[in-house]
């Protein structure tokens, strides 16, 4: 705990304790060692996010870690939130590097489980899953408020953690999903991101899971939204992408105009036809938005939806 | 039971190249069970090889044996004199098999026939699953009698990640082929149990210590050992 209160204190905490909607970002580090697209992506988000997903060799692709990608982020005035996957560590790397993350200013942590070997670039390597996310949570929660490992010795100076988790709705099996989230508000869960949501009446029924088991009041959840460029996009994920439920309807709207600027700002209007049904939401706290490698579109977005200027809190 | 696969030939003749004098050691027990190593594959596997020298026009002499147990020192005794007299062997047993071979008589050149890939069972015929880790900590007490650690490809504890859907996991085999969703299955099974609290209670991480990343795990059971 921090002097004034906070967990960590972080723009993010300090905005969803303010009850302020939330706006959170995505960022992928490139597959490179160029520095100059942390930066550039960063500048695009600043102002327009409260802090920005910055993704672990995300669906299991080498790319730049997030540890120093979120530093250049925060070097070029975006918060970051730092993604943290289970796949690739083992406990004693996870705590080292969010040690290590914490002394480089990091404040928010979010953990993952993190895409299978199989779906990447380097599909025979050996996964390493001696955590489940949450026992990540967990283990990030004792570093922070009990000052101990997860072994159990105790260290002198504890990382002021803001501490995240994911969520996916449309998963199987589905009742099992809101519980699950509840495994992960005991675990020691502060805030949650959901898999990018399309089907917004699914999402509004697993709310409802949500409020009936009282998690909305103890964990700040935001709702996951990625703009559409194309009716391709939507056909992928509808089709070949695990875990994401694109309706019908959604697609049909897509094929019904012309591919490019068109079909782009049809997109950004359905995300934001989105969140402005999201924040009608009991329960929603924000939401995060993941432009993949098109972050020019979330400026837009955030002003099209009524979201902007973004809060200052102290 | 213990499963394996035949290498492939062009692997085994390059293991057994410029030897003249070759023993194919098969195992009557698990190998045998999963139709790759047993006697029968054996003088299988050493047909093969003659046709292929003959083809070729190298003299090469190919024997057939097989043992009980390749496991066991006992059972390798029985076959002992065909192993000393060969160059090579070729053994189609497990890596236990392979290694006990190798040690019994070392320095005699032992060769492995086969990949040995899992703790199995037959689902159908012909059709072998994955079924145990041999983690050394059971805990299938608490999720119906399903192994998370080696039927959920991330080895979760607390219940599916976000890619379970329609019952099957977010993987994707070399082969293509589904596989189900333990974590759903587990769910479940529970279910049926009327046990599905225990899916919410939450499990703290494994002691992988157990398992191998402890080092070479040894099992001494004093009561057993002869007075």
């Amino acid at each position: 705990m921090t002097e004034n209160g906070f967990k960590a204190g972080s723009n993010l905490e300090k905005v969803l304790a303010a009850g302020k909607f939330a706006v959170t970002g995505e960022c992928g580090p490139p597959k490179s060692a160029d520095v100059g697209v942390i930066e550039e992506k960063a500048k695009i988000l600043k102002g327009y996010v409260d802090a920005v997903n910055i993704t672990d060799n995300q669906t299991a692709v080498v790319r730049v870690c997030s540890m120093a990608s979120g530093v250049t982020a925060q070097q070029n005035g975006v918060e970051a939130i730092l993604q943290m996957t289970c796949r690739d560590r083992n406990r004693l790397a996870m705590q080292a590097d969010i040690l290590g993350a914490y002394t480089l200013g990091i404040k928010n942590v979010l953990c993952l489980t993190g895409d299978h070997m199989s779906f990447g670039n380097h599909p025979e390597a050996k996964g390493v899953h001696d955590l489940d996310s949450l026992n990540l949570i967990r283990m990030y929660k004792d570093m922070r408020d009990d000052k101990k490992f997860q072994c159990g010795e105790e260290m002198p100076v504890a990382p002021e953690l803001y501490i995240g988790c994911a969520e996916n709705p449309f998963a199987d099996p589905f009742e099992f999903r809101a519980l699950r989230l509840k495994k992960k508000v005991e675990a020691g869960a502060d805030f949650v991101q959901t898999q990018c949501i399309f089907n917004v009446p699914k999402f509004k029924k697993w709310m409802e899971e949500v409020r009936a088991l009282g998690l909305h009041k103890e964990i700040k959840i935001l709702a996951g939204i990625t703009p559409l460029k194309g009716v391709g996009g939507a056909r992928y994920m509808q089709k070949f992408v695990p875990g994401i439920d694109v309706p019908q309807a959604i697609v049909d709207r897509m094929a019904g105009v012309e591919k490019g600027p068109a079909s782009q700002a049809e997109g950004k209007k359905i995300a934001v036809e989105m969140i402005k049904e999201f924040t009608e939401i009991e329960g929603v706290a924000g939401v995060h938005i993941m432009a993949i490698e098109w972050e020019p579109a979330v400026p837009e977005i955030v002003e099209a939806a009524g979201l902007m200027p973004r809060p200052a809190v102290a | 039971m213990i499963t394996a696969e035949r290498k492939p030939f062009d692997e085994i003749l390059d293991l057994v190249s410029g030897k003249k004098k070759i023993l194919v050691a098969g195992c009557d027990t698990c190998v045998a069970i999963c139709m790759t190593g047993g006697e029968k594959e054996a003088e299988i596997l050493a047909t093969e090889l003659r046709m292929k020298a003959q083809a070729d026009g190298r003299e090469v002499e190919v024997e057939h044996t097989a043992a009980i147990r390749q496991c066991e020192w006992e059972y390798l005794d029985m076959i002992a004199e065909k192993v000393e007299a060969a160059d090579v062997v070729l053994s189609m047993a497990c890596g236990i098999g392979i290694q006990s071979m190798a040690e019994k008589f070392a320095p005699k050149l032992v060769m492995p026939a086969v990949n040995t890939n899992m703790l199995g069972m037959p689902q159908e015929h012909a059709v072998w699953l994955e079924r145990c880790a041999a983690c050394g900590d059971c805990r299938i007490g608490l999720t119906g009698g399903i192994c998370p650690v080696v039927r959920c490809s991330k080895s979760l504890m607390n219940g599916p990640c976000g890619g379970s859907h329609d019952g099957l996991c977010e993987v994707t085999t070399p082969e293509k082929e589904e596989i189900e969703c333990a974590w759903h299955l587990i769910w479940e099974r529970l279910k049926a149990q009327g046990r599905e609290e225990l899916m919410l209670e939450l499990r703290p991480p494994k002691d992988w210590s157990k398992s191998s990343s402890g080092g070479p795990r040894k099992m001494v059971r004093e009561e057993a050992k002869p007075v």
